[in-house]
Protein backbone atom coordinates (compact mmCIF):
# COMPACT_ATOMS: atom_id res chain seq x y z
CA UNK A 1 0.00 0.00 0.00
CA UNK A 2 1.40 3.43 -0.85
CA UNK A 3 1.52 5.95 1.95
CA UNK A 4 -1.44 8.25 2.36
CA UNK A 5 -0.61 11.76 1.34
CA UNK A 6 -3.75 13.33 2.65
CA UNK A 7 -4.55 12.88 6.27
CA UNK A 8 -7.88 11.29 5.52
CA UNK A 9 -9.70 8.04 5.84
CA UNK A 10 -9.82 5.64 2.95
CA UNK A 11 -12.78 6.09 0.66
CA UNK A 12 -14.21 3.02 -1.01
CA UNK A 13 -15.88 3.77 -4.30
CA UNK A 14 -17.75 1.38 -6.50
CA UNK A 15 -17.18 1.65 -10.24
CA UNK A 16 -19.42 -0.35 -12.50
CA UNK A 17 -20.76 -2.88 -13.42
CA UNK A 18 -22.84 -0.53 -15.53
CA UNK A 19 -20.20 1.99 -16.35
CA UNK A 20 -19.49 2.94 -19.94
CA UNK A 21 -15.73 2.92 -19.54
CA UNK A 22 -15.48 -0.59 -18.14
CA UNK A 23 -16.09 -2.10 -21.59
CA UNK A 24 -18.94 -4.26 -20.47
CA UNK A 25 -19.93 -5.43 -17.04
CA UNK A 26 -16.75 -5.17 -15.03
CA UNK A 27 -17.09 -3.97 -11.46
CA UNK A 28 -14.07 -2.37 -9.86
CA UNK A 29 -13.97 -1.47 -6.19
CA UNK A 30 -11.64 1.47 -5.82
CA UNK A 31 -9.95 2.31 -2.55
CA UNK A 32 -9.22 5.99 -2.73
CA UNK A 33 -7.26 8.53 -0.81
CA UNK A 34 -8.52 11.75 -2.24
CA UNK A 35 -8.01 11.36 -5.96
CA UNK A 36 -5.24 8.81 -5.51
CA UNK A 37 -5.94 5.11 -5.99
CA UNK A 38 -4.66 3.03 -3.08
CA UNK A 39 -5.92 -0.27 -4.38
CA UNK A 40 -8.47 -1.84 -6.64
CA UNK A 41 -10.44 -5.02 -6.59
CA UNK A 42 -12.08 -6.53 -9.65
CA UNK A 43 -15.44 -8.22 -9.37
CA UNK A 44 -16.17 -10.31 -12.41
CA UNK A 45 -18.79 -12.83 -13.36
CA UNK A 46 -21.65 -10.61 -14.48
CA UNK A 47 -21.51 -12.07 -17.98
CA UNK A 48 -20.88 -15.66 -16.94
CA UNK A 49 -22.76 -18.03 -19.23
CA UNK A 50 -20.99 -21.26 -18.41
CA UNK A 51 -19.57 -21.76 -21.87
CA UNK A 52 -17.09 -24.39 -20.68
CA UNK A 53 -19.91 -26.39 -19.11
CA UNK A 54 -22.04 -26.01 -22.25
CA UNK A 55 -19.12 -27.56 -24.13
CA UNK A 56 -19.45 -30.74 -22.08
CA UNK A 57 -23.05 -31.15 -23.20
CA UNK A 58 -22.58 -30.52 -26.91
CA UNK A 59 -20.90 -32.50 -29.62
CA UNK A 60 -17.64 -31.15 -31.00
CA UNK A 61 -19.25 -29.60 -34.07
CA UNK A 62 -22.13 -28.14 -32.06
CA UNK A 63 -19.82 -26.35 -29.64
CA UNK A 64 -18.11 -24.49 -32.45
CA UNK A 65 -20.55 -21.54 -32.62
CA UNK A 66 -20.36 -21.00 -28.86
CA UNK A 67 -16.68 -20.18 -28.87
CA UNK A 68 -17.42 -17.18 -31.10
CA UNK A 69 -19.44 -15.73 -28.25
CA UNK A 70 -16.58 -15.52 -25.80
CA UNK A 71 -14.40 -12.88 -27.38
CA UNK A 72 -17.06 -11.54 -29.68
CA UNK A 73 -14.91 -8.84 -31.25
CA UNK A 74 -12.42 -11.51 -32.32
CA UNK A 75 -14.78 -14.39 -33.01
CA UNK A 76 -12.75 -15.77 -35.89
CA UNK A 77 -9.63 -16.15 -33.74
CA UNK A 78 -11.64 -18.06 -31.16
CA UNK A 79 -13.01 -20.34 -33.82
CA UNK A 80 -9.53 -20.98 -35.16
CA UNK A 81 -8.19 -21.90 -31.73
CA UNK A 82 -11.02 -24.33 -31.07
CA UNK A 83 -10.84 -25.93 -34.51
CA UNK A 84 -7.07 -26.37 -34.22
CA UNK A 85 -7.46 -28.03 -30.84
CA UNK A 86 -10.05 -30.52 -32.09
CA UNK A 87 -8.00 -31.12 -35.23
CA UNK A 88 -5.03 -31.96 -33.04
CA UNK A 89 -7.18 -34.45 -31.13
CA UNK A 90 -8.35 -35.99 -34.39
CA UNK A 91 -4.84 -35.84 -35.87
CA UNK A 92 -6.03 -34.19 -39.06
CA UNK A 93 -4.75 -31.05 -40.67
CA UNK A 94 -6.65 -28.54 -42.76
CA UNK A 95 -5.70 -28.48 -46.45
CA UNK A 96 -3.24 -25.75 -47.56
CA UNK A 97 -5.89 -23.56 -49.15
CA UNK A 98 -8.01 -23.66 -46.03
CA UNK A 99 -5.02 -22.69 -43.92
CA UNK A 100 -4.30 -19.67 -46.08
CA UNK A 101 -7.93 -18.51 -45.93
CA UNK A 102 -7.85 -19.02 -42.16
CA UNK A 103 -4.76 -16.88 -41.84
CA UNK A 104 -6.30 -14.10 -43.96
CA UNK A 105 -9.52 -14.10 -41.97
CA UNK A 106 -7.82 -14.17 -38.57
CA UNK A 107 -5.54 -11.33 -39.53
CA UNK A 108 -8.54 -9.34 -40.72
CA UNK A 109 -10.02 -10.12 -37.34
CA UNK A 110 -6.92 -8.84 -35.59
CA UNK A 111 -7.30 -5.58 -37.47
CA UNK A 112 -11.00 -5.37 -36.60
CA UNK A 113 -10.32 -6.07 -32.95
CA UNK A 114 -7.53 -3.51 -32.72
CA UNK A 115 -9.69 -0.94 -34.52
CA UNK A 116 -12.49 -1.43 -32.02
CA UNK A 117 -9.97 -1.22 -29.21
CA UNK A 118 -8.50 2.00 -30.57
CA UNK A 119 -11.90 3.59 -31.00
CA UNK A 120 -13.21 2.73 -27.55
CA UNK A 121 -9.93 3.44 -25.82
CA UNK A 122 -9.74 6.87 -27.42
CA UNK A 123 -13.34 7.42 -26.37
CA UNK A 124 -12.46 6.56 -22.76
CA UNK A 125 -9.54 8.91 -22.76
CA UNK A 126 -11.61 11.71 -24.25
CA UNK A 127 -11.09 11.68 -28.01
CA UNK A 128 -14.49 11.11 -29.53
CA UNK A 129 -13.64 11.27 -33.23
CA UNK A 130 -11.43 8.17 -33.72
CA UNK A 131 -14.34 5.93 -32.69
CA UNK A 132 -16.29 6.85 -35.79
CA UNK A 133 -13.32 6.44 -38.09
CA UNK A 134 -12.37 3.09 -36.58
CA UNK A 135 -15.93 1.84 -36.89
CA UNK A 136 -15.95 2.92 -40.53
CA UNK A 137 -12.90 0.79 -41.32
CA UNK A 138 -14.16 -2.07 -39.21
CA UNK A 139 -17.32 -2.08 -41.28
CA UNK A 140 -15.26 -3.14 -44.31
CA UNK A 141 -13.96 -6.16 -42.42
CA UNK A 142 -17.48 -6.99 -41.29
CA UNK A 143 -18.67 -6.80 -44.89
CA UNK A 144 -15.98 -9.25 -45.98
CA UNK A 145 -17.12 -11.62 -43.24
CA UNK A 146 -20.74 -11.19 -44.19
CA UNK A 147 -20.01 -12.06 -47.77
CA UNK A 148 -17.75 -14.93 -46.83
CA UNK A 149 -19.78 -16.74 -44.19
CA UNK A 150 -23.06 -14.90 -43.80
CA UNK A 151 -22.60 -13.35 -40.38
CA UNK A 152 -20.84 -10.24 -39.28
CA UNK A 153 -19.86 -10.63 -35.65
CA UNK A 154 -20.35 -14.18 -34.42
CA UNK A 155 -19.16 -15.65 -37.64
CA UNK A 156 -18.83 -19.42 -37.19
CA UNK A 157 -16.52 -19.21 -40.18
CA UNK A 158 -14.36 -22.31 -39.65
CA UNK A 159 -15.32 -25.91 -39.23
CA UNK A 160 -13.31 -28.75 -37.75
CA UNK A 161 -11.05 -29.94 -40.54
CA UNK A 162 -11.04 -26.84 -42.67
CA UNK A 163 -13.72 -24.56 -44.04
CA UNK A 164 -17.25 -25.16 -45.14
CA UNK A 165 -17.52 -22.11 -47.37
CA UNK A 166 -15.45 -21.57 -50.46
CA UNK A 167 -14.29 -17.97 -50.85
CA UNK A 168 -16.74 -15.82 -52.77
CA UNK A 169 -16.19 -14.14 -56.11
CA UNK A 170 -13.93 -11.15 -55.59
CA UNK A 171 -12.69 -12.13 -52.12
CA UNK A 172 -9.03 -11.55 -52.93
CA UNK A 173 -9.82 -8.26 -54.61
CA UNK A 174 -11.76 -6.98 -51.61
CA UNK A 175 -9.07 -8.02 -49.14
CA UNK A 176 -6.40 -6.19 -51.14
CA UNK A 177 -8.58 -3.12 -51.55
CA UNK A 178 -9.19 -3.08 -47.81
CA UNK A 179 -5.43 -3.31 -47.16
CA UNK A 180 -4.72 -0.44 -49.53
CA UNK A 181 -7.41 1.63 -47.86
CA UNK A 182 -6.40 0.86 -44.30
CA UNK A 183 -2.76 1.92 -44.36
CA UNK A 184 -3.41 5.63 -45.05
CA UNK A 185 -6.22 5.47 -42.52
CA UNK A 186 -3.86 4.23 -39.81
CA UNK A 187 -1.63 7.20 -40.60
CA UNK A 188 -4.71 9.35 -40.18
CA UNK A 189 -5.31 7.97 -36.69
CA UNK A 190 -1.72 8.71 -35.86
CA UNK A 191 -2.19 12.24 -37.10
CA UNK A 192 -5.17 12.59 -34.82
CA UNK A 193 -3.70 11.04 -31.73
CA UNK A 194 0.02 10.33 -31.54
CA UNK A 195 1.29 13.89 -31.37
CA UNK A 196 -1.75 15.21 -29.54
CA UNK A 197 -0.66 16.65 -26.21
CA UNK A 198 -3.78 15.56 -24.34
CA UNK A 199 -3.43 12.02 -25.63
CA UNK A 200 0.20 11.97 -24.52
CA UNK A 201 -0.55 13.48 -21.12
CA UNK A 202 -3.19 10.85 -20.51
CA UNK A 203 -1.16 7.85 -21.63
CA UNK A 204 2.58 8.36 -21.27
CA UNK A 205 3.83 6.70 -18.07
CA UNK A 206 0.33 5.60 -17.15
CA UNK A 207 -0.19 1.96 -16.31
CA UNK A 208 3.42 0.86 -16.46
CA UNK A 209 3.89 -2.91 -16.27
CA UNK A 210 7.49 -3.95 -16.78
CA UNK A 211 8.55 -7.08 -18.61
CA UNK A 212 9.31 -8.87 -15.35
CA UNK A 213 5.89 -8.02 -13.92
CA UNK A 214 4.22 -9.05 -17.17
CA UNK A 215 5.84 -12.47 -16.88
CA UNK A 216 4.81 -12.73 -13.22
CA UNK A 217 1.20 -12.05 -14.08
CA UNK A 218 1.22 -14.17 -17.22
CA UNK A 219 0.31 -11.17 -19.33
CA UNK A 220 0.60 -11.81 -23.06
CA UNK A 221 -0.10 -10.06 -26.31
CA UNK A 222 0.49 -6.40 -27.12
CA UNK A 223 0.96 -5.56 -23.43
CA UNK A 224 3.94 -7.91 -23.21
CA UNK A 225 5.39 -6.66 -26.48
CA UNK A 226 5.05 -3.06 -25.33
CA UNK A 227 7.31 -4.04 -22.42
CA UNK A 228 10.01 -5.05 -24.87
CA UNK A 229 9.59 -8.83 -24.91
CA UNK A 230 9.57 -10.27 -28.41
CA UNK A 231 7.00 -12.95 -27.74
CA UNK A 232 4.30 -13.85 -30.19
CA UNK A 233 2.92 -17.34 -30.60
CA UNK A 234 2.80 -16.84 -34.35
CA UNK A 235 6.60 -16.80 -34.23
CA UNK A 236 7.24 -18.87 -31.11
CA UNK A 237 4.96 -21.83 -31.87
CA UNK A 238 3.75 -21.30 -35.43
CA UNK A 239 0.38 -22.72 -36.39
CA UNK A 240 -1.57 -22.64 -39.66
CA UNK A 241 1.63 -22.01 -41.57
CA UNK A 242 2.55 -18.73 -39.90
CA UNK A 243 6.23 -19.69 -40.05
CA UNK A 244 6.17 -19.14 -43.82
CA UNK A 245 4.89 -15.56 -43.63
CA UNK A 246 7.22 -12.63 -43.43
CA UNK A 247 6.27 -10.15 -40.72
CA UNK A 248 7.88 -8.30 -37.84
CA UNK A 249 7.01 -8.15 -34.19
CA UNK A 250 6.71 -4.55 -33.11
CA UNK A 251 8.09 -3.98 -29.62
CA UNK A 252 8.56 -0.92 -27.43
CA UNK A 253 10.40 -0.48 -24.19
CA UNK A 254 8.51 1.98 -21.98
CA UNK A 255 5.73 -0.51 -21.13
CA UNK A 256 3.14 2.22 -20.62
CA UNK A 257 -0.27 2.79 -22.18
CA UNK A 258 1.17 4.94 -24.95
CA UNK A 259 3.54 2.19 -26.03
CA UNK A 260 0.70 -0.31 -26.16
CA UNK A 261 -1.13 2.06 -28.47
CA UNK A 262 1.90 2.30 -30.76
CA UNK A 263 2.40 -1.48 -30.70
CA UNK A 264 -1.20 -2.16 -31.65
CA UNK A 265 -1.14 0.31 -34.51
CA UNK A 266 2.06 -1.27 -35.80
CA UNK A 267 0.51 -4.73 -35.46
CA UNK A 268 -2.30 -3.65 -37.76
CA UNK A 269 0.30 -2.70 -40.37
CA UNK A 270 1.98 -6.08 -39.96
CA UNK A 271 -1.39 -7.81 -40.34
CA UNK A 272 -1.84 -5.99 -43.64
CA UNK A 273 1.51 -7.43 -44.75
CA UNK A 274 0.37 -10.94 -43.81
CA UNK A 275 -2.95 -10.55 -45.62
CA UNK A 276 -1.20 -9.40 -48.77
CA UNK A 277 1.12 -12.40 -48.69
CA UNK A 278 -1.79 -14.71 -47.97
CA UNK A 279 -3.86 -13.44 -50.89
CA UNK A 280 -0.91 -14.09 -53.18
CA UNK A 281 -0.78 -17.69 -51.99
CA UNK A 282 -4.40 -18.67 -52.58
CA UNK A 283 -4.30 -21.70 -54.83
CA UNK A 284 -7.04 -23.90 -56.14
CA UNK A 285 -7.57 -26.89 -53.92
CA UNK A 286 -9.86 -28.55 -51.42
CA UNK A 287 -10.84 -26.61 -48.31
CA UNK A 288 -11.99 -29.49 -46.14
CA UNK A 289 -9.90 -32.36 -44.85
CA UNK A 290 -11.30 -35.87 -44.49
CA UNK A 291 -13.19 -35.67 -41.23
CA UNK A 292 -15.75 -38.29 -40.19
CA UNK A 293 -19.36 -37.09 -40.09
CA UNK A 294 -19.65 -37.91 -36.41
CA UNK A 295 -16.57 -36.52 -34.75
CA UNK A 296 -15.33 -38.99 -32.16
CA UNK A 297 -11.74 -38.22 -31.22
CA UNK A 298 -9.67 -40.95 -29.55
CA UNK A 299 -9.16 -40.77 -25.78
CA UNK A 300 -6.62 -38.10 -25.06
CA UNK A 301 -6.11 -34.43 -24.51
CA UNK A 302 -4.91 -31.49 -26.53
CA UNK A 303 -3.82 -27.97 -25.70
CA UNK A 304 -3.52 -25.55 -28.56
CA UNK A 305 -2.78 -21.89 -28.05
CA UNK A 306 -2.87 -19.23 -30.69
CA UNK A 307 -2.04 -15.57 -30.76
CA UNK A 308 -5.42 -13.88 -30.54
CA UNK A 309 -5.54 -10.09 -30.90
CA UNK A 310 -5.49 -9.77 -27.11
CA UNK A 311 -2.81 -12.34 -26.31
CA UNK A 312 -2.43 -16.06 -25.87
CA UNK A 313 -5.72 -17.84 -26.38
CA UNK A 314 -5.55 -21.49 -25.43
CA UNK A 315 -8.01 -24.34 -25.75
CA UNK A 316 -7.50 -27.41 -23.60
CA UNK A 317 -9.79 -30.24 -24.58
CA UNK A 318 -9.99 -33.63 -22.90
CA UNK A 319 -11.65 -36.38 -24.88
CA UNK A 320 -13.07 -39.54 -23.35
CA UNK A 321 -13.66 -41.12 -26.73
CA UNK A 322 -17.30 -40.11 -26.98
CA UNK A 323 -18.93 -37.57 -29.26
CA UNK A 324 -18.84 -34.89 -26.59
CA UNK A 325 -15.76 -33.40 -24.99
CA UNK A 326 -15.11 -34.50 -21.41
CA UNK A 327 -13.80 -31.08 -20.53
CA UNK A 328 -13.17 -27.88 -22.43
CA UNK A 329 -11.00 -25.35 -20.73
CA UNK A 330 -10.31 -21.97 -22.25
CA UNK A 331 -7.29 -19.91 -21.39
CA UNK A 332 -8.55 -16.45 -22.29
CA UNK A 333 -6.10 -13.61 -22.72
CA UNK A 334 -8.46 -10.97 -21.33
CA UNK A 335 -8.98 -12.78 -18.03
CA UNK A 336 -5.28 -13.19 -17.38
CA UNK A 337 -4.37 -9.69 -18.51
CA UNK A 338 -7.07 -8.16 -16.33
CA UNK A 339 -5.37 -9.49 -13.18
CA UNK A 340 -2.63 -6.92 -13.63
CA UNK A 341 -5.14 -4.06 -13.25
CA UNK A 342 -4.51 -3.62 -9.54
CA UNK A 343 -0.75 -3.50 -9.99
CA UNK A 344 -1.01 -0.84 -12.70
CA UNK A 345 -3.61 1.32 -10.96
CA UNK A 346 -1.94 1.68 -7.57
CA UNK A 347 -0.60 5.12 -6.96
CA UNK A 348 -2.34 6.57 -9.98
CA UNK A 349 -5.39 8.77 -10.24
CA UNK A 350 -9.02 7.77 -10.73
CA UNK A 351 -8.98 9.04 -14.31
CA UNK A 352 -6.01 6.77 -15.00
CA UNK A 353 -8.04 3.73 -13.97
CA UNK A 354 -10.30 4.33 -16.96
CA UNK A 355 -7.33 4.67 -19.29
CA UNK A 356 -5.73 1.53 -17.86
CA UNK A 357 -8.88 -0.59 -18.23
CA UNK A 358 -8.97 0.56 -21.83
CA UNK A 359 -5.34 -0.21 -22.46
CA UNK A 360 -5.62 -3.82 -21.28
CA UNK A 361 -8.16 -4.42 -24.08
CA UNK A 362 -10.59 -6.66 -22.27
CA UNK A 363 -13.80 -8.18 -23.52
CA UNK A 364 -16.01 -9.20 -20.63
CA UNK A 365 -17.56 -12.01 -22.59
CA UNK A 366 -14.16 -13.63 -22.54
CA UNK A 367 -13.27 -12.74 -18.97
CA UNK A 368 -16.42 -14.33 -17.56
CA UNK A 369 -17.10 -16.91 -20.31
CA UNK B 1 13.04 25.42 -31.27
CA UNK B 2 10.77 23.76 -33.79
CA UNK B 3 9.15 21.74 -31.03
CA UNK B 4 8.66 24.87 -28.99
CA UNK B 5 6.96 26.70 -31.88
CA UNK B 6 4.78 23.69 -32.59
CA UNK B 7 3.73 23.71 -28.98
CA UNK B 8 3.01 27.43 -28.88
CA UNK B 9 0.96 27.43 -32.08
CA UNK B 10 -0.92 24.25 -31.08
CA UNK B 11 0.29 22.49 -34.22
CA UNK B 12 -0.56 19.02 -32.89
CA UNK B 13 -4.15 20.00 -32.20
CA UNK B 14 -4.65 21.69 -35.57
CA UNK B 15 -3.23 18.70 -37.42
CA UNK B 16 -5.81 16.51 -35.75
CA UNK B 17 -8.55 19.03 -36.42
CA UNK B 18 -7.62 19.04 -40.09
CA UNK B 19 -8.31 15.30 -40.23
CA UNK B 20 -11.73 15.90 -38.74
CA UNK B 21 -12.48 18.68 -41.20
CA UNK B 22 -11.43 16.54 -44.15
CA UNK B 23 -13.98 13.93 -43.13
CA UNK B 24 -16.76 16.49 -43.44
CA UNK B 25 -16.55 16.41 -47.22
CA UNK B 26 -19.80 14.98 -48.65
CA UNK B 27 -18.01 12.20 -50.50
CA UNK B 28 -16.54 10.98 -47.22
CA UNK B 29 -19.91 10.46 -45.55
CA UNK B 30 -20.57 6.77 -45.11
CA UNK B 31 -23.65 6.68 -42.89
CA UNK B 32 -26.45 4.42 -44.04
CA UNK B 33 -29.95 5.87 -43.74
CA UNK B 34 -31.25 2.56 -42.53
CA UNK B 35 -35.05 2.41 -42.48
CA UNK B 36 -35.30 4.78 -45.43
CA UNK B 37 -32.62 3.03 -47.46
CA UNK B 38 -32.52 -0.73 -46.93
CA UNK B 39 -29.12 -2.35 -46.97
CA UNK B 40 -28.57 -5.18 -49.37
CA UNK B 41 -27.14 -7.98 -47.31
CA UNK B 42 -24.80 -10.59 -48.73
CA UNK B 43 -26.02 -13.63 -50.58
CA UNK B 44 -24.78 -15.99 -47.87
CA UNK B 45 -26.36 -13.98 -45.07
CA UNK B 46 -27.78 -16.12 -42.30
CA UNK B 47 -31.08 -14.50 -41.37
CA UNK B 48 -34.65 -15.68 -40.96
CA UNK B 49 -35.14 -19.39 -41.64
CA UNK B 50 -37.23 -20.58 -44.55
CA UNK B 51 -38.56 -23.98 -45.54
CA UNK B 52 -38.27 -24.23 -49.29
CA UNK B 53 -41.08 -25.59 -51.40
CA UNK B 54 -40.87 -27.16 -54.79
CA UNK B 55 -41.84 -24.39 -57.25
CA UNK B 56 -43.35 -26.85 -59.70
CA UNK B 57 -45.97 -28.53 -57.54
CA UNK B 58 -45.94 -26.44 -54.38
CA UNK B 59 -45.01 -29.38 -52.16
CA UNK B 60 -42.44 -29.09 -49.44
CA UNK B 61 -38.91 -30.19 -50.19
CA UNK B 62 -38.49 -31.38 -46.61
CA UNK B 63 -38.24 -35.15 -46.25
CA UNK B 64 -38.70 -35.05 -42.46
CA UNK B 65 -35.35 -36.73 -41.86
CA UNK B 66 -34.88 -34.83 -38.56
CA UNK B 67 -31.20 -34.15 -39.27
CA UNK B 68 -31.57 -30.40 -38.72
CA UNK B 69 -33.12 -31.00 -35.30
CA UNK B 70 -30.23 -33.30 -34.41
CA UNK B 71 -27.61 -30.83 -35.63
CA UNK B 72 -29.06 -27.86 -33.76
CA UNK B 73 -26.97 -26.97 -30.68
CA UNK B 74 -29.95 -25.31 -29.02
CA UNK B 75 -32.52 -28.01 -29.82
CA UNK B 76 -34.98 -25.48 -31.14
CA UNK B 77 -36.25 -27.34 -34.21
CA UNK B 78 -39.15 -29.76 -33.83
CA UNK B 79 -40.08 -31.80 -36.87
CA UNK B 80 -43.48 -33.49 -36.87
CA UNK B 81 -44.12 -36.26 -39.39
CA UNK B 82 -46.29 -39.26 -40.06
CA UNK B 83 -45.82 -42.21 -42.33
CA UNK B 84 -48.00 -42.30 -45.41
CA UNK B 85 -49.53 -45.79 -45.45
CA UNK B 86 -49.68 -45.90 -49.25
CA UNK B 87 -46.20 -44.77 -50.24
CA UNK B 88 -44.60 -45.92 -46.95
CA UNK B 89 -42.69 -42.62 -46.84
CA UNK B 90 -42.38 -40.06 -44.09
CA UNK B 91 -44.41 -36.94 -44.71
CA UNK B 92 -43.93 -33.64 -42.96
CA UNK B 93 -46.86 -32.49 -40.85
CA UNK B 94 -45.55 -29.72 -38.60
CA UNK B 95 -42.28 -27.85 -38.34
CA UNK B 96 -41.48 -25.39 -35.57
CA UNK B 97 -38.41 -23.24 -35.43
CA UNK B 98 -37.87 -21.09 -32.33
CA UNK B 99 -35.94 -18.04 -33.53
CA UNK B 100 -35.87 -16.54 -30.03
CA UNK B 101 -33.27 -19.14 -29.08
CA UNK B 102 -31.58 -19.33 -32.46
CA UNK B 103 -28.01 -18.05 -32.80
CA UNK B 104 -27.99 -18.35 -36.58
CA UNK B 105 -24.94 -20.57 -36.66
CA UNK B 106 -26.08 -22.28 -39.86
CA UNK B 107 -25.53 -25.85 -38.66
CA UNK B 108 -29.11 -26.83 -39.54
CA UNK B 109 -28.78 -25.64 -43.10
CA UNK B 110 -25.45 -27.48 -43.40
CA UNK B 111 -27.12 -30.66 -42.17
CA UNK B 112 -30.08 -30.53 -44.56
CA UNK B 113 -29.54 -33.14 -47.30
CA UNK B 114 -32.15 -31.72 -49.69
CA UNK B 115 -31.60 -27.97 -49.22
CA UNK B 116 -35.09 -27.57 -47.80
CA UNK B 117 -34.15 -25.55 -44.71
CA UNK B 118 -32.34 -22.38 -45.52
CA UNK B 119 -31.31 -19.24 -43.64
CA UNK B 120 -32.33 -16.36 -45.84
CA UNK B 121 -31.44 -12.72 -46.28
CA UNK B 122 -34.40 -11.44 -44.27
CA UNK B 123 -32.97 -9.79 -41.19
CA UNK B 124 -35.88 -7.95 -39.61
CA UNK B 125 -36.99 -10.50 -37.06
CA UNK B 126 -38.54 -8.32 -34.37
CA UNK B 127 -41.98 -9.18 -33.09
CA UNK B 128 -44.28 -7.94 -30.36
CA UNK B 129 -44.46 -11.20 -28.43
CA UNK B 130 -42.38 -14.20 -27.58
CA UNK B 131 -44.85 -16.41 -29.38
CA UNK B 132 -44.26 -14.37 -32.52
CA UNK B 133 -40.64 -15.54 -32.46
CA UNK B 134 -41.64 -19.16 -32.84
CA UNK B 135 -42.00 -19.88 -36.53
CA UNK B 136 -44.48 -22.57 -37.53
CA UNK B 137 -44.54 -24.40 -40.83
CA UNK B 138 -46.73 -21.84 -42.55
CA UNK B 139 -44.51 -18.93 -41.54
CA UNK B 140 -41.41 -20.82 -42.57
CA UNK B 141 -42.78 -21.56 -46.00
CA UNK B 142 -44.20 -18.12 -46.70
CA UNK B 143 -41.32 -16.16 -45.20
CA UNK B 144 -41.55 -13.11 -42.97
CA UNK B 145 -43.09 -9.89 -44.18
CA UNK B 146 -41.64 -6.96 -42.28
CA UNK B 147 -43.63 -3.75 -42.37
CA UNK B 148 -42.05 -1.47 -44.97
CA UNK B 149 -41.01 1.86 -43.53
CA UNK B 150 -42.89 4.89 -44.84
CA UNK B 151 -40.74 7.94 -45.08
Amino acid sequence: MPETFLDSTELVLNMGPQHPSTHGVLRVILKLDGEKVMGTECVIGYLHRGVEKIGENRTYAMFNPYVDRMDYVAAVSNGLGYCLAVEQLLKVEAPPRAQVVRVILTELNRIASHLLWLGTHALDVGALTPLFYCMREREDVMNIYEKYCGARLTTHAFRIGGLIYETYQGFEQECLEFCDKLLPRIDEYEELLTANRIWQKRLVNVGVLTAEECKDYGVTGPMLRAAGVKWDLRKAQPYSGYETYDFDLPTRTNADSFDRYIVRLEEMRQSVRIIRQGVGRLEVGPVMAKVPKVIKPPIGEAYVSIEAPKGELGYYIVSDGSTQPYRVRVRPPSFVNLQSLDKMCRGGLVADVVAIIGTIDIVLGEVDR
Amino acid sequence: MRDFLRKVFLADLFEGLWVTLRAQHPKNIVTEQYPAARPKVAERYRGAPRLNINPENGETLCIACDLCALACPENLIVVGWERNPETKRKELTTFTYDTSRCMFCGLCEDACPVDALELTQDFELASYSREGQIFDRQMLEEGIHPTPYKH
